[in-house]
């Protein structure tokens, strides 16, 4: 049995040490916004089976200025979630060849970019066709 | 050594990793402006918009319940695998219990939108 103590180097704050890696654990960060968003659905959800009166109690504080004050901070986590989820998209999806020629990867994330955009607005325009 | 390999269930989590991540890259911040903003305020929205019983007839519509359902897990089960990974990356624990923290949250809130649908009848 070896009674050496080989020096291992210590991993302690590896990311902080490399832009990379820091703009990597805020695009992973994230996920914290989205997954809260879904504990406000979910509440949501459960207010509207209790009942009417229980309904009006989640509107009313959904209407709190802390509330709208959260949606923005979450609002502003998605914006950076769906910006770096396109940008990284060239690297997780298979070569997009056009014309012959594999698509340049701004030129990818920038019609993915594009069509997030069209997409939120579609979602938009239809509940608003919807409520009229 | 087994004459067939091990089939390993990452792609599962991964696949729900990458639809939720692709929903939400389309639609997250609509929805967030929608169901955080526009909706509690009626800010253009006509003004019974809101009102419990159209918002009830939305989730009792078999379509309405697969979009709160797809909303809510998808959304979720991306944030878990991320977190999962990030956390695992970290090495902030043992892995079956990152797991547990994770993927179990994700299936346990999974499971709990469903029955909460159905609750709400048809």
């Amino acid at each position: 049995v070896s009674k050496r103590k080989p020096y291992v180097r210590s991993m302690d704050g590896w990311w902080k040490k490399n832009p990379y890696f820091v703009e990597y654990m805020i695009h992973e960060s994230t996920a914290l916004f989205v997954a809260a968003y879904c504990l406000v659905l979910l509440v949501g959800v459960i207010r509207l089976g209790q009942g009417e009166a229980a309904w009006n109690g989640w509107l009313e504080a959904m209407k709190s200025p802390l509330s709208v004050l959260c949606h923005l901070v979450l609002l502003a986590g998605a914006v950076y979630h769906t910006y770096s989820w396109f940008k990284i998209l060239p690297i997780t999806m298979p070569p997009v060849i056009v014309g012959g020629k594999k698509m340049a990867p701004e030129a990818l994330t920038g019609t993915a970019l594009a069509v997030a955009a069209a997409a939120g607005l579609a979602l938009l325009a239809l509940v608003w066709r919807i409520a009229l | 050594m087994s004459k067939y390999r091990t089939r390993s269930n990452a792609p599962i989590f991964w696949g729900l990793f990458g639809a939720g991540g692709m929903l939400s890259a389309l639609f997250g911040p609509a929805l967030i402006i929608l169901t955080g903003v526009m909706l509690p305020h009626g800010w253009g929205l006509p003004a019974d918009f809101a009102d419990f019983p159209h918002v009830l007839a939305f989730a009792r519509h078999p379509l309405g319940k697969l979009v709160v359902l797809a909303v809510i897990a998808l959304f979720f089960w991306h944030g878990a695998e991320r977190m999962y990974l990030t956390l695992k990356d970290m090495r902030a624990g043992a892995l079956p219990v990152l797991r547990l923290m994770t993927y179990g949250v994700a299936a346990l809130l999974t499971l709990a939108t469903i029955a909460l649908l159905l609750a709400i009848g048809f």
